[in-house]
């Protein structure tokens, strides 16, 4: 199987190398695909984000695109690391060879998380039950809400802000999801919010960019989550209490709200 | 022997990498004139430890070196030049070799990198590599007056000038460092954004 899927899909040369674990190929996207390997010694894992040649492109305009994009997110981790935004750090990378290694981010991701608080029931609109204490749920929504007021303070915006694309990262000396009943339960949403996936991420000022971003999560929460769908007035009111300028940035999300993501292209 | 053999994850058996470390070399002029003059006998990376953080932040700087030593994409004439721009966070090749380099009357404290890249396999066999490590510390030892001591980190950190550090890397007055109190955390914080500073260098 293994070797079935390697003729597929090449790894890059660098995991071509002997490595004490050998990598394992975590998720593909569009663009690229993640591997979970090691970075200089055997005890520190790293996140290995590869962005392979594309066939189809002319191969200058693909080596081109390839190194800008992988560019742009290094520049952007770096940014929000240096500004103590929650994000992993960039361990290594060669933007010619299309690699970047990054911090080996634990835990869980925060849709696995609330779906796991929810309880994975399915039932069409079953709301979360009256008088059960969702106490760890709204903290979520606020650690949510700061982190991604903390990202747009220094001038980032994410792009493709979903609840796949935070991790939980269970607190030092805790442990995250497992378990049974209703401590387990609660333990599912503990954690700190870390923001993954900047592969579309621009520097961006614009209250409607980071209107955009916000609208995209609603979006996204609405239909990973709608039993919880409510509970996202909470993060827009943490947004604004660790983000000074998002007033505005709530005003234009009402205007979004009424148009979609994409401005009109007429006139 | 202090000469130490690094293994480093991603790279293959065919490239060693040996590693050591003096305290208070004396000869500092001796080394720097051999680099100068390209003697093909010192391709060595000496490394001025004070602007060293740690073994993990030496070990990115090899990493990266090595990587572009199998791709074939060094951009200074060898891969031990290469170790000591690599430490860098732009792509200013003077500036690093007097920042991370050897500098006469300046350094005191040496960590000195060879890598030996063999073409085939059959020169990875254990018995000569052990023969090309001691010949390699032998080398070493004769050239380099100082005192051996362990490549730790806690040695390391004795040799670390943090002012020069925070210099090279930018790290004043960021706002991620500045908010933590304890102290052990804060280099860790540091050493991050020194790693990340080299892995983006240059853009």
């Amino acid at each position: 199987m293994a070797a079935a899927d390697d003729a597929q899909f090449p790894p890059p040369k660098v995991l071509t190398y002997p490595a004490s674990t050998p990598p394992t190929l975590i998720t593909q996207g569009a663009e690229g695909r993640l591997y979970k390997t090691t970075h200089l010694t055997r005890d520190r894992p790293c996140a290995l984000k590869y962005r392979p040649p594309k066939p189809y492109r002319h191969p200058i305009l693909d080596a081109r695109l390839t190194k800008a994009r992988l560019s742009s997110e290094a520049k952007v981790l770096e940014r929000c690391w240096r500004e103590g935004v929650p994000v992993p750090a960039v361990y290594a990378m060669d933007p010619a060879a299309g690699w970047m290694m990054m911090e080996w981010i634990e835990g869980i991701p925060v849709r696995v998380g609330i779906n796991q608080w929810l309880g994975e029931r399915p039932e069409e609109g079953a709301e979360i039950p009256e008088g059960a204490d969702e106490t760890p749920l709204v903290d979520l929504m606020k650690r949510i809400g700061a982190a991604i007021g903390a990202l747009h303070k220094t001038g980032v915006v994410h792009g493709d802000l979903t609840t796949s694309n935070m991790m939980l990262r269970p607190v030092q000396g805790g442990q995250a999801n497992g378990g049974a009943g209703n401590e387990g339960k609660t333990r599912a949403v503990e954690g700190d919010v870390v923001l993954i996936d900047f592969g579309l991420a621009t520097q961006s000022m614009s209250d409607e960019d980071r209107a955009v971003d916000l609208y995209v999560l609603e979006r996204a929460f609405a239909s990973t989550h709608p039993r919880a769908e409510r509970l996202f007035a909470t993060l827009l009111e943490s947004y604004k209490s660790t983000f000074k300028k998002a007033s505005s940035v709530l005003i234009k999300l009402e205007d979004v709200r009424m148009r979609g993501r994409k401005r009109s292209m007429l006139g | 022997m202090a000469l130490e053999k690094l293994n480093l994850e991603h790279i293959p058996p065919t490239c060693q990498i040996y590693a050591a470390f003096f305290r208070d070399v004396s000869n500092c002029e001796f080394l720097h004139t051999q680099l100068l003059s390209r003697n093909s006998e010192f391709e060595y990376a000496f490394i001025d430890a004070s602007s060293v953080i740690s073994r993990l932040h030496l070990l990115a700087a090899v990493y990266s070196a090595a990587n572009m030593l199998l791709d074939g994409t060094l951009r200074t004439p060898n891969v031990h030049s290469e170790i000591v721009v690599s430490l860098n966070t732009n792509n200013n090749i003077a500036d690093a070799y007097r920042r991370w380099g050897i500098t006469p009357g300046k350094t005191k404290d040496l960590i000195v990198v060879k890598v030996v890249l063999s073409s085939s396999t059959a020169q990875v066999e254990a018995s000569t590599q052990a023969q090309t490590q001691e010949a390699i510390w032998d080398h070493i030892q004769q050239h380099v007056k100082g005192t051996p001591t362990p490549l730790t980190d806690a040695e390391l950190a004795q040799t670390t000038e943090w002012p020069k550090v925070r210099k090279y890397y930018r790290l004043n007055g960021v706002p991620s460092l500045e908010r933590l109190a304890d102290e052990q955390e804060q280099r860790q914080q540091s050493e991050s954004l020194a790693i990340m500073g080299m892995a983006l260098r240059g853009l």
